[in-house]
């Protein structure tokens, strides 16, 4: 098992908590694990990103070049990283942010709206969080239920938050899941 | 203590804490800047002292005090800083004070940029600042390595009275991966030094100076500094071989975060059928020369990677002497090298099928 995923957004979307929840959840799988924020020069309104790397050998570079799943919050991180994506690779697409869809035919698109997700589940802001959902229920790399406990546990001291983010967590999951079972019909 | 999942950068400020340490003094510099930051609100929780200097030249000014009273005291900074710092470092080793730097290395020459590079090898392994001086200088390959490192170079510092560089790079200090302390060290139970500068209240005073004035006197200080580096090189080499057990078609030699990549570089190569095998040196002062001539010994082909123009590759080449032809693959200017990049370039070497 090795998997490089990028997931990227606007600054203060929340892309490296999300990624750093994914990292976490694969340390707590066994797994060998990488986080890497970009951290050079970007643009205001340009793409933040982080690389997530989970692996069952020793992680040579935490940096990705043909990442096997995107995690797409806002049409500027869509445009830059789709074309990089592998071939059979996941692609996560905010669509409550991103007005086209993926170009790429021969990946698994998860198109979710996850702002409006996240506002049902009460705070606009944990729309990382369904992005994240989803790429799990499509993926499977790490379990739900391990993220969750993360969140449990990051967010102790917000009880309301911990909620929040399950509930997101959890509808993004189902959505993910319902697009991975179409793409193997 | 757990695995947590830390940057490299906030893993140095908690392994020099776990050693001790309860001094910083610096001044901020992309990408090492988690480091000081972590260590602001660190050091205040066990007692010790965190100062942003006004510059780097007075951090190592600094250091050279605090280490002269006989504290365990370190600094973090980058290049353009380090730079800044060498002062410091040459009066310090003049001195003959305990201090560890850690350099997490970004692009240059000049300001650069601020992506990870491994420019300033030259730099931290023949010396930076004046005089006959060297540091022992430690390169970190993972965060858990980082950790256990910049304990050691605290160590290390003490044991030869010397400044101990730490190079790493924008990857290791910006990088998060599981870390485990694997020592605490109570700063209270270190052996006392007994040449510091802590009150001569009923002994002969201590001096910590780095003048000599009379040519013999500097002379004999010289050789004496001499032999504490030849000490050094006969018990401080480390390495670490990889894949080395028989004979291979291409040797790498990288060290730090270049090294990792070459790992799955080789990994792809052996997948099909090229014997590839990596020397990857710790200490990159003492140099582990002996354990890569009988590295070198057993391959056929030697490809040195790093990320900066060529500049490990010169000791490589002194020490391998001409006993094989050593090609050299760089990227620079904060562009890392892919692994498959590096399985062509090992491929131009030893032909399509090894």
């Amino acid at each position: 098992m090795h998997t490089e995923i990028i997931l990227a957004g606007f600054g203060g979307q929340g892309v490296l908590l999300i990624g750093k929840l994914l990292a976490y959840a694969g340390m707590k799988a066994g797994r060998e694990v990488t986080w890497m924020p970009a951290y050079g020069p970007e643009m205001r309104g340009g793409t933040c990103n982080c690389t997530v790397v989970l692996s069952d050998r020793p992680i040579g570079s935490p940096i990705s070049k043909s990442p096997h799943a995107l995690l797409a919050l806002n049409l500027p991180s869509l445009d830059k990283f789709e074309e990089a994506v592998r071939p059979e690779g996941v692609i996560v697409v905010n669509t409550s942010l991103i007005n086209r869809l993926p170009h790429r035919t021969d990946v698994t698109v998860v198109a979710v709206p996850a702002n409006e997700v996240a506002i049902e589940c009460g705070s606009p802001k944990a729309a990382n969080m369904v992005a994240l959902g989803a790429y799990l229920g499509a993926s499977g790399v790490v379990e739900l239920d391990q993220v969750k406990a993360i969140v449990t546990e990051s967010f102790a001291a917000k009880p309301k938050l911990v909620e929040v983010n399950h509930a997101a967590l959890a509808r993004g999951f189902a959505l993910g899941q319902a697009k991975a079972t179409a793409a193997v019909r | 203590m757990a695995k947590k999942l830390m940057k490299g950068c906030e893993a140095i400020g908690e392994a020099a804490v776990q050693a001790g340490c309860r001094l910083f003094f610096g001044y901020p510099i992309t990408p090492q800047n988690e480091i000081p930051e972590y260590l602001s609100a660190r050091l205040p929780q066990v007692g010790g002292t965190y100062v942003q200097a006004e510059s780097e030249v007075a951090a190592s000014n600094m250091l050279y005090g605090a280490a002269g009273a006989g504290c365990r005291c370190f600094t973090s900074s980058s290049g353009p800083g380090i730079s800044l710092m060498q002062e410091g470092i040459s009066y310090i080793a003049g001195a003959e004070l305990p201090v560890v730097f850690v350099n997490i290395m970004r692009g240059g020459p000049g300001l650069g940029g601020i992506l990870p590079s491994q420019s300033d090898y030259l730099q931290a392994v023949k010396g930076g600042g004046h005089g006959d001086y060297r540091c022992l200088v430690l390169a970190p390959s993972t965060v858990q390595e980082a950790a256990d490192l910049v304990q050691d170079a605290f160590d290390l510092a003490d044991k030869y009275r010397n400044p101990v560089m730490v190079l790493g790079d924008g990857l290791i200090g910006q990088m998060m991966e599981p870390v485990e302390f694997k020592r605490s060290v109570n700063p209270e139970d270190l052996p006392p030094k007994l040449w510091a500068t802590t009150g001569a209240k009923g002994r002969a005073p201590n001096i910590i100076n780095s003048l000599h004035l009379k040519a013999e006197s500097l002379e004999a200080h010289n050789w004496k500094l001499a032999a504490k580096y030849e000490e050094m090189a006969k018990t401080e080499c480390r390495h670490e071989a990889w894949h080395l057990d028989g004979e291979v078609d291409v040797l790498f030699v990288a060290y730090g975060t270049v090294a990792r990549i070459c790992k799955t570089a080789i990994d792809a190569l052996r997948d099909t059928g090229v014997k590839a095998g990596l020397f990857r040196p710790i200490s990159l002062y003492p140099y582990p020369g002996q354990a890569l001539i009988q590295a070198v010994e057993k391959a056929k082909h030697v490809l040195v990677s790093e990320m900066s123009c060529g500049q490990m590759v010169e000791d490589v080449r002194y020490h391998v002497a001409g006993k094989r032809p050593v090609a050299f693959y760089g990227r620079v200017g904060g562009m890392i090298m892919t692994p498959e990049e590096l399985v062509d370039e090992a491929r131009k070497l030893a032909g399509p099928r090894g």
